[in-house]
């Protein structure tokens, strides 16, 4: 079979995991060799849908022996199968990478022998593109539950980043949907990597050049959709993900159908966006922002909220610590007001040691005015048009679209649906909530 | 205190600098600026239409004169203000040279801290400017698509900044063994680089020739999985037009088609 037709099926078997950055790793190519990364990562195009392509992204075969309910590769799906070689494979990635295609290569496979095998496969491809290519760009290998620790510590000292995907968010789910798959099997290479990278880190401070492990550290994916896991349940574990396996990135997938299985959403379900949007919000204000999982849902229900990004949803329960004035403010603080972000609350630190900071200066610093101002006061100043309604705060800390759906939900008589795909729509409480929210004081 | 537009002159609405359109040029401008006692309602470079109506002042490059503003930059106001004067004279931004000579007027009055007044129109629009050249350059690292010619990566860019000289860092450091020429078709210069030197030279046209076999079966090969890769229920048209603008588009592999061999005019990839 043609290079073509391999390409599309498993760069096809492989779009579903949505992790496609290329970021953590700082590299020159060697003389004789090719290829650099850069610490921020470079998106090299992006899909239709919007998502960057930075990665060559492929399975190495779609044979699998497992059966996992809400994968397309899975043993008793009718599709072909194919498989590259590593040499073909690795050929590929360095002609896509001279013509500055691609960053890298993301490599997974399907279990077609045992987990051992598949690995040993994958190594090959990589061993040929770092050993007789001399390639270092940048590479993210799947780790294959189940394969040997030997095997795994070989794949980290080739690749920068290495995930293991959770998929399903419990134990429960996971050996209703997953039988072959189990928690303990998932979690094993996950520690086992973070020992890798640990035990480096150590090498390092006493041999300078001892071979780099996972440089770009470890992430995973959930799947966010194909059960009933609550967001509080999905962040809890998340944010224990964090800090217990030290990982980079947990990246959130929302479910597109792909098979007709009884315990899943029907093909065709819309895939939920909306919620998959909400949940990266709430892991940036983990990771960047000093938000704990349970600040987030504090007197919710344990779901993020439809209609408010979290951040401003934690702002509107917490009025009395507000409003601050943001020439004393201390930093963890100006984190927390909505229309601030990282980058300017550490602008506005700098700045104010040099002058006071005005309203006219926190709009150049690029505060979100519109947002902030409900929240700040500057040389003990409000902003000049506060508005006074209560609900006139709440569209302002929304976006178009999340006003839009304020509205219609709002709205005396209920109209047709504004929007095609998914609509969030709100509990009895959350209803309640907001109608608090925008009565007037 | 730091919005007070100009430290001791009004610019003098009739009154006009024309300069080479070189670095040094405009320090000449800032030199003239200061010894004349004056402060020009405008600067335009070498092919700026005739405006007979005000005076037009003709600013030689002098070589020392250049020099001695250039050794008060870092000195009376800092380093950091030295590299946005210099990026900012890359980036598009209308105007920039009398944005520039404003900013110098005022940091050579309040110094070191000067960079710090985030209020301040002149910082803020260098700033700006300069953020916006360095991200358009970030995005072509990731947007130029070369094509085999020969053993040659080729390719044509179109950035609105002139950002060659930092893209070559990034492809010496990534392919230190090829032969490359990005050539910006919008400021007629072109990126040459060969193991291990590269330079920026002007250069006035460049045509890449047909794509040979292999370089078509790539080319096809990526369009294949650029097409495959997306995830059709999540379709999002804005989504990519924000993070990759219409502009870049022309440039790039996955949206072009190549035309039968014997059709092909000329182009690279276009």
């Amino acid at each position: 079979m043609d290079t073509m037709e391999k390409l599309r099926i498993l760069s096809d078997a492989a779009k579903y995991d949505v992790a496609c950055t290329s970021s953590g790793a700082q590299k020159s190519a060697r003389r004789g060799g090719i290829g650099s990364a850069e610490i921020s990562g470079i998106c090299h195009s992006f899909a239709g849908d919007g998502r960057c392509i930075s990665l060559l992204k492929v399975l190495q075969t779609n044979v699998c022996v497992y059966d996992c309910a809400y994968c397309v590769n899975r043993r008793s799906n009718d599709v072909r199968r194919v498989s590259f070689t590593s040499r073909e494979l690795a050929a590929l990635t360095i002609a896509f990478y001279r013509r500055n295609y691609i960053e890298g290569l993301f490599l997974s496979s399907g279990v077609a022998g045992t987990a051992d095998t598949a690995t040993e496969t994958m190594i090959e491809t990589l061993r040929i593109l770092r050993e007789e290519y001399r390639f270092s760009g940048y590479i993210h290998a799947k780790a294959i539950p189940g394969a040997d620790a030997a095997l795994v510590r070989r794949l980290g000292l080739l690749a920068d980043r290495l995930s293991v995907n959770i998929e399903l968010p419990s134990g429960e789910s996971l050996s209703r949907l997953a039988p072959d798959k189990t928690k303990a099997a998932i979690l094993a290479p996950m520690s086992l990597i973070r020992g890798g990278i640990d035990e480096n880190r150590r090498d390092l401070v006493h041999f300078s050049h001892a071979p780099r492990f996972a440089p770009a550290g470890q992430s995973t994916q959930m799947i966010v959709g194909a059960t009933g896991e609550t967001d509080r349940h999905i962040l809890t574990l998340t944010s224990a993900l964090y800090t217990r396996y030290q990982l980079k990135r947990v990246f959130y997938s929302a479910y597109v159908p792909v098979n007709a299985v009884h315990a899943l959403p029907p093909v065709g379900t819309p895939p939920p966006l909306w919620r998959e949007h909400r949940l990266y919000q709430a892991d940036w204000l983990l990771r960047f922002y000093g938000f704990s999982s349970d600040e987030l849902f504090h007197g919710t229900e344990g779901r993020l909220h439809p209609y408010l990004d979290p951040k401003c949803h934690w702002a509107l329960r917490h009025k009395e610590m507000f409003p601050l004035e943001v020439n004393l403010a201390p930093y963890e603080l100006l984190l927390r007001v909505p229309g601030v972000g990282v980058k300017s609350a550490w602008r506005i630190v700098k700045a104010r040691r040099a002058a006071a900071l005005t309203w006219d200066a926190l709009a150049k610093i690029g505060v979100v005015t519109k947002r902030a101002r409900h929240f700040l006061v500057a040389k003990g100043k409000r902003f000049f048009d506060a508005p006074a309604g209560n609900e006139e705060l709440l569209l302002d800390l929304m976006s178009p679209r999340e006003r839009a759906l304020y509205r219609e939900e709002t709205a005396p008589v209920r109209q047709l649906s504004l929007f095609g795909e998914e609509t969030p729509t709100l509990s009895p409480a959350e209803r309640k909530e907001l109608a608090c929210l925008a009565a007037p004081m | 205190m730091p919005r007070r537009p100009d430290v001791n002159l009004a610019a003098n609405a009739a009154l006009t600098y024309r300069y080479d359109g070189s670095f040094e040029g405009f320090l000449c401008c800032v030199f003239e600026s200061y010894t004349a006692h004056e402060m020009p309602a405008a600067i335009v470079g070498p092919d700026a239409p005739e405006v007979s109506l005000f005076d037009v002042k003709e600013i030689t490059t002098d070589v020392e004169h250049a020099d001695r503003v250039a050794r008060s930059i870092p000195l009376r106001i800092s380093p950091a203000a030295d590299d946005l004067l210099r990026h900012a004279f890359l980036t598009c931004l209308p105007e920039k040279e009398m944005v520039m000579l404003r900013f110098l007027r005022q940091g050579y009055r309040y110094g070191a801290r000067f960079l710090s007044f985030a209020g301040n129109e002149e910082v803020w629009r260098l700033t700006e400017a300069v953020k916006k050249m360095l991200h358009e350059a970030h995005l072509l690292k990731g947007f130029i698509r070369f094509s085999d010619q020969q053993g040659v990566l080729v390719t044509t860019i179109g950035p609105k900044n002139f950002v060659l000289p930092f893209l070559a860092h990034h492809f010496a450091t990534r392919f230190p063994e090829e032969h490359i020429l990005i050539y910006d078709e919008n400021h007629h210069a072109a990126l040459v680089y060969r193991p291990y030197e590269s330079a920026v030279i002007p250069m006035d046209d460049f045509r890449a020739a047909p794509p040979d076999e292999e370089e078509r079966k790539f080319r096809a090969l990526w369009r294949s999985f650029y097409d495959t890769i997306e995830l059709k229920p999540r379709r999002n048209e804005k989504c990519r037009m924000t993070l990759m603008p219409k502009r870049y588009w022309s440039y790039m592999t996955e949206f072009a088609k190549d035309e039968p061999p014997a059709m092909i005019k000329a182009g690279n990839d276009r």
